[in-house]
């Protein structure tokens, strides 16, 4: 599948821009036809990112196999905000077991549909990052092992939002959480710690791996059906900004996620069989600190008691990220 | 078909003609030969369709259980011991959700200190996670209760554990009557769940509640459970027109009906109680059995009417609520609730520990004579334990007691521990 990046530059930003595009190239959720997955009147914060990279994401699932999706969720924020008693936001069927085994739970469901000979339904599991990067961990390591036909969304939003803003092992360095305070010399968490999820998924030699972010949509939405385009595990790492969790407004939501990118402090790029087969390119390169300083979980490195030591160590991590997958446009790293 | 069979492969032959749809598994002993089994055929083609998936742990069998049989699929596992311990978030979800999963446990000692060798303490630290709990005497009824299992299960959307005494059972090779796939066909029809995850009417399971429904929730489960106190027997007497045996049922009394004294118990052990109430009978004294199938539901009334003219109730439990006392006894004391009976608990066969009939018929001896104390364990080794006690006194630094009571073991006895 090709594809090519549209640069909205009228906008200035790759967040809107529907009615300049052909219909055919219009996201599913700019269609009055979509699924509707997880339908309004759900109890998600305002500027949720989860809610709405769920949406997106459980959309395009829907109209790349024809509405034929059965969805499993771990405990977390999307499980408690979609379904508080008696009322549901799911118009897919949908089944949450616990917190730490939404992988094995949807091993079994498309084992049943493999028994059953039903191919053409699939399954979509997801779950936050503790969901996935802690407590899920080894369901889904088994999981992507078996190379069982799921595919297992994670939306990061880098800690335990629902418990109250606890560190996960997704959690970045220097971030304030409940558990990781910005207190004492070194505040915030701890640096060289955390797990890489995308490339552990990749360690496993699983068809496809993706990170995505809720600032490209249209990236998002591709992804997922590229996703569907394939049997066996895939994986797709989704970062949603939490404004609650990260202390952001509300209405910079998709602004957070893209400066997240742009910074290169969150790679986003696909891989199939353990390669890296594209990058999303940095269009305008920001400093890491346009990003951290609209997050309070990140206010103590600036500020009356400044630390541009942190944020010094912040900036070689995104530099980092920059070299590993390339990241920066051709013709940029020829001109640095 | 009479064969000499393992109980593992017998209970796997039972589990194949059920036609499970998913079966997955995480090998413990001495739960093994079951799966191992299960696997052979599914490899061989010879039990289709059917997905066996081989997991990462035991957590993660009860997950795909769970995930199979919301999609509809007849789902089946087996697991032990610590293994049951560490999938017990699934098993209690499983319960919750209300899905029909059969799991056979083969009944092991919980670590620590680690111990593979048989006895109750796993099948009871779930007593109260709303599955169905069965108890097999022989190798003919664990196979044959597995048959019972799918079909009250689905009938009711409750898993049923078929509880199994580890090596003592599983690892016995015995003569056992394999039913027919004709008759499995007949007894147990095709699985039709009462929720599940269909495209064509998408449903959302495993919803949160709140306050506000949590305990109807709950009473409900009960009440199914309540229902399986009605099935069971039912269940039981149809399989018995079929076949003409008598597996299953909530409970299975011998020679008490004029028995003054009355010991209960559950699982294998019961045959070895039998010869020594044989014996004590053959004495002249007035001792019967009553051995429970069915732990949960808990047939209170069964029980009730089973003891109501004992004078004496011993209760030989494979495991014990350490701190508390017995675990079958305080449901028994609560069944039989007047306070003329006289109510004893025997702790024994934990980690293994061999039940001699010898050994059962001086706690006969003793409770004849009223001698019995409310609370024995069977063939203690009262000098071990108080020479222990004396090193914890002597020293802080004692050590673990394990180890302590191996070494004193061989000091007083090398061949014994050898």
């Amino acid at each position: 599948m090709t594809s090519q990046r549209v640069h909205f530059y009228q906008v200035g930003s790759f967040a809107v821009g529907n009615r300049l595009l052909d219909e055919d190239e219009r996201t599913v959720q700019a269609h009055s036809d979509r699924t509707n997955s997880i339908d309004s009147g759900h109890r998600a914060c305002q500027g949720c990112g989860e809610a709405l990279g769920a949406r997106y994401a459980l959309d395009a699932a829907m109209r790349a196999t024809n509405g034929q999706i059965v969805a499993v969720n771990a405990t977390g924020c999307l499980e408690v905000f979609s379904t508080p008693y008696p009322e549901t936001s799911w118009r897919i069927p949908w089944l949450h077991s616990l917190f730490g085994n939404a992988p094995a739970v949807a091993t079994g469901v498309a084992a049943a549909l493999r028994a059953k000979g039903q191919k053409d339904v699939r399954v979509v599991a997801q779950a936050g990052d503790g969901g996935t990067v802690d407590i899920g961990f080894g369901c889904l390591s088994g999981m992507f092992e078996r190379n069982d036909d799921v595919l297992f969304i994670c939306y990061d939003n880098e800690g335990y939002m629902n418990t109250g803003v606890q560190r996960s092992a997704a959690t970045p360095p220097a971030a304030r959480t409940a558990t990781t305070e910005a207190v004492g010399p070194e505040p915030g968490n701890t640096f060289g710690q955390g797990k890489d999820l995308p490339r552990i998924a990749m360690a496993h030699n699983i068809p496809y791996v993706a990170t995505a972010t809720v600032a490209d949509l249209h990236d998002l939405e591709r992804k997922v059906e590229r996703a569907m385009e394939f049997r066996g595990a895939r994986y797709l790492h989704i970062l949603v900004p939490c404004p609650l969790g990260w202390g952001s407004a509300s209405a910079e939501t998709i602004l957070i996620a893209r400066l997240a990118q742009e910074s290169g402090m969150f790679p986003v790029f696909e891989a199939e069989h353990g390669v890296v087969t594209s990058v999303s390119h940095i269009r305008r390169p920001v400093p890491v600190e346009q990003y951290l300083s609209r997050q309070r979980r990140f206010a103590h490195l600036f500020g009356a008691n400044p630390r541009p030591d942190i944020v010094a160590h912040l900036q070689s991590m995104a530099e980092e990220n920059i070299a590993r997958y390339g990241l920066l446009q051709p013709e940029m790293e020829r001109s640095s | 078909m009479l064969r000499q069979i393992e109980g593992s492969k017998a209970i796997a032959e039972t589990v194949a003609l059920c036609r499970p749809e998913v079966v997955c598994a995480y090998p413990i002993s001495p739960q093994t030969h079951i799966i191992e089994a299960v696997g052979a055929m599914v490899k061989a083609g010879t039990l289709a369709p059917c997905e066996f998936i081989n997991v990462e742990s035991e957590f993660a069998a009860m997950s795909v259980a769970i995930g199979a049989s919301a999609t509809g699929a007849r789902a089946y596992t087996a697991t032990a011991s610590q293994g049951l311990l560490f999938m017990m978030e699934a098993v209690y979800n499983a319960a919750g959700l209300g899905l029909p999963i059969v799991m056979t446990l083969a009944n092991r000692a919980i670590g620590a200190p680690i111990n593979i060798w048989n006895d109750h303490s796993d099948a009871m630290a779930v007593r109260d996670s709303g599955w169905i709990q069965l108890f097999a005497e022989t190798n003919q009824e664990a196979s044959d209760l597995h048959v019972q299992a799918f079909r009250l299960a689905e009938e009711l959307s409750v898993p049923v554990m078929v509880c199994v005494d580890g090596f003592i059972l599983t690892h016995a090779v015995e003569g056992v009557d394999l039913l027919d796939q004709s008759f499995v066909d007949s007894f147990l029809p095709p699985y039709e769940p009462r929720q599940m995850l269909d495209t064509k009417a998408p449903v959302s399971i495993g919803a949160m509640v709140g306050p506000e429904a949590f305990e109807e929730v709950r009473y409900l489960a009960h009440l199914r459970q309540l229902d399986a106190l009605e099935r069971i027997p039912e269940i039981a007497r149809e399989f018995f027109e079929s076949t003409g045996r008598e597996s299953g049922g909530l409970v299975r009394p011998y020679r008490t009906e004029d028995a003054e004294t009355v010991v209960v118990a559950m699982g294998s052990v019961l045959g070895t109680i039998k010869d020594a109430v044989d014996a004590r009978r053959d004495l002249g004294e007035r001792v019967g059995v009553l051995g429970v199938t069915s732990f949960r539901p808990f047939p209170s009334d069964a029980v009730r009417d089973a003891l109501a003219h004992a004078r004496q109730v011993v209760v030989i439990e494979k495991a014990f609520s350490i701190g508390a006392g017995g675990v079958l006894s305080t449901d028994i004391a609560i069944a039989i609730h007047h306070e003329q009976t006289l109510l004893r608990t025997v702790v024994a066969g934990l980690g293994g520990r061999a039940i001699t009939q010898r050994s059962l018929e001086k706690v006969l001896d003793h409770a004849s004579r009223d001698e019995l104390a409310a609370l024995t364990f069977l063939d203690l080794d009262q000098g071990a334990v108080d020479r222990e006690r004396a090193r914890m006194h002597a020293t802080r630094r004692s050590g673990p007691s394990a180890e302590n009571l191996l070494r004193d073991r061989s000091a007083v006895s090398p061949r014994a521990h050898a």
